[in-house]
């Protein structure tokens, strides 16, 4: 059985990734059904920046906050600049999205061409360690603790704070939360600046692992889709039980039938929309 | 009102006669090249005219209208690998299995609305892209299927060349399918398809039975791409899996938008408009990708009605800036949102 310890840390720290991701587009796309097809571009930025930045400094958390603030920047441009105005336009956002997805793509090519870069992990996390009889590299032990502390914080500020009830709320019912004077604009301008930011954070530890090269975002894109309809739109414990399904089926299948990883992930989106159109668990509209 | 309806109509058929003989006599003025990029915005504009249906017309946000594109083409490439059908019952075949693929997979995704609705056409899509991907022995995998023979209208062979040849056929079957695109979109059933867009529960109140009507434009859709990836594998003489990957959909996506989603003519403007900035501008620069992206861009807030508005779009501009009222009947758009968010109210309710 080739399912031991070193496939789950590598799954568990592909989760990780994918939760950062799609965190922010699972409470965005619940929260003003906002489609954001430059997610993945989110995520392509916060590498590039922070591979970048690793490599003049030197200085790999350094590098990740440089990456965050980067993807911030974007999102900002993107929030402020055009999604405010194309409120529960769907089409229009798609499309404007997917320019956005083309121009970063493009500079992005322009600027740090198209050859995957890689960046080595910082010294203190280079290496391996042994766990439960089998050897798994130190950096994705790393990276499923940040994604596990991330995931707990995303949850607490959601699920257990008032501000996190207002965007719930807004999930649910946003005409009632309107109603009650809060502004769900402003909330849902700071989710997606959030987001945007943990996208960002995402790339730049992703990095070493996933390495950055134009297509990782359409890849990391459409990863981050699933991970949210299957989860359940504007769900956090959705994105995060979703993200670490996607994850482990495409490390399992990818060892036992390398070519098919692809499709598995797919069908089982397919198969759990057919089931359950709301995803796992979300909460039938 | 019946004089300027008319009237209309008139200047409608005049355009269409006068679009038809520019087509018609373009092989002789046009080179190879030029025929040939003439040829795919063709193809593309039944494609994203048959997307149209359920994006414009139906409000069904698909972002998976390549499968059936890509069906269409797999089909073609078959049977003509392994049977040596003649196109004309190729064809015919890759329509009836567009339409079987959207009965198959219709019933599953009219279950969802809005974003589910997107993602799980463009999830139903990957799933195909990746049978398709990994069926090697049967449709080539990667490599797909090269070497599909170019059909010809045989009375044509020897006085125009085989470019030109193969866009004649390619215009006589587009011309016929967004013919019979324009009957359907004005009979009571396209009549039916807009008010489900608009307020699908007062359709529903009045009678119509709303989901065979949204079952219907699924097939009707699929068809009509399926025939336009039939024609489009001819074009190429190849079929592979690009054919069927999401990011065909979404191009077709765009180029509805881009012209104009929910207006006739829109789509075919925002074909000519894509295909010619991939084409024009890739000639003359590297950047043309981001070209792309800022055109869609610019669509989005300058023209969010897309391109087809561009005429009237420029006259309000105009008169706003002569500070005079707008020429024609206009609808402010804040009292359209007002009038939406009411709508909403009550529906809810």
């Amino acid at each position: 059985m080739p399912v031991n310890a070193a496939s789950l840390v590598i799954g568990l720290s592909y989760a990780s990734l994918l939760f950062l991701v799609a965190v922010g587009l699972s409470v965005v796309f619940g929260l003003m059904r906002f489609i954001n097809l430059a997610t993945g571009s989110l995520y392509l930025i916060g590498g590039y920046i922070g591979w970048s930045v690793a490599r003049s400094t030197g200085n790999f958390l350094l590098a990740v906050l440089a990456g965050g603030v980067a993807a911030l920047l974007l999102g900002i441009l993107i929030e402020r600049g055009f999604l405010a105005r194309l409120h529960r336009k769907e089409l229009l956002q798609v499309c404007l999205t997917l320019g956005v997805a083309y121009i970063v793509q493009d500079v992005t090519r322009w600027i740090w061409g198209g050859d995957p870069l890689r960046l080595r992990p910082p010294e203190m996390l280079r290496g391996s360690l042994e766990l439960f009889g089998s050897v798994v590299p130190t950096y994705r032990v790393f990276l499923i603790g940040v994604g596990a502390v991330l995931a707990v914080l995303v949850w607490y500020v959601l699920e257990r704070t008032k501000w996190g009830a207002y965007v719930r709320a807004g999930v649910d019912d946003i005409e009632m939360v309107e109603c009650l004077g809060v502004n769900v604009r402003r909330v849902f301008a700071i989710v997606f600046m959030l987001g945007a930011l943990l996208s960002g954070i995402g790339g730049a530890l992703g990095t070493p692992v996933t390495g950055v090269a134009p297509g990782t975002d359409v890849q990391l894109l459409l990863m981050a889709l699933i991970v949210v309809v299957l989860g359940g739109l504007g769900s956090v414990s959705g994105a995060i039980v979703a993200s670490v399904i996607v994850a482990m089926v495409d490390t399992v299948v990818r060892t036992f039938w390398p070519q098919a990883s692809f499709f598995a992930v797919w069908a089982l989106a397919a198969l759990v929309l057919i089931v359950r159109p709301q995803g796992l668990l979300g909460r039938a509209s | 009102m019946m004089m300027v309806e008319f009237l209309r109509q008139g200047r409608s058929i005049v355009f269409v006669v006068a679009l038809l003989a520019a087509l018609a006599v373009a092989p002789a003025v046009l080179p190879t090249y030029p025929l040939s990029v003439l040829t795919e915005i063709l193809i593309f504009t039944l494609f994203a005219m048959s997307l149209n249906l359920l994006l414009g017309y139906a409000g069904l946000p698909s972002l998976g209208h390549s499968a059936f594109f890509g069906t269409g083409g797999y089909v073609v490439g078959l049977l003509a690998k392994y049977y040596g059908t003649p196109a004309a019952a190729a064809l015919l075949i890759a329509v009836v299995a567009g339409v079987v693929l959207a009965l198959i997979t219709g019933p599953f995704v009219l279950r969802t609305h809005g974003a589910y609705f997107l993602i799980l056409t463009l999830s139903l899509t990957q799933v195909l892209f990746g049978i398709v991907w990994l069926w090697r022995n049967v449709t080539g995998g990667d490599d797909g299927l090269p070497g599909i023979p170019t059909p010809k209208l045989p009375f044509l062979i020897g006085r125009v060349s085989d470019t030109a040849n193969f866009y004649y056929l390619a215009l006589v079957i587009v011309a016929v399918a967004v013919a019979s695109l324009g009957w359907i979109v004005r009979s009571p059933f396209g009549l039916a398809l807009i008010g489900i867009r608009e307020n699908e529960r007062y359709l529903e109140g009045l009678g119509y039975p709303t989901w065979t009507i949204k079952y219907a434009a699924y097939a009707i859709a699929g068809a009509y791409a399926a025939l336009a990836g039939g024609l489009f594998a001819y074009f190429k003489g190849f079929v592979g899996p690009g054919q069927i990957s999401w990011l065909l959909a979404g191009e077709a996506m765009v180029m509805v938008i881009v012209g104009g989603a929910g207006t006739f003519w829109g789509p075919a403007l925002g074909s000519v408009l894509v295909l010619l900035l991939r084409y024009e501008v890739s000639a003359f620069t590297q950047r043309w990708v981001m070209i792309l992206g800022i055109v869609f861009i610019l669509t989005v807030l300058l023209l969010p009605e897309g391109f087809i508005r561009l005429p009237k779009r420029l006259r309000d501009i105009r008169s706003r800036l002569r500070r005079e009222a707008p020429t024609g009947p206009t609808v402010a758009p804040v009292g359209r949102s007002q009038e939406r968010a009411v709508e909403r109210a009550i529906e809810r309710s």
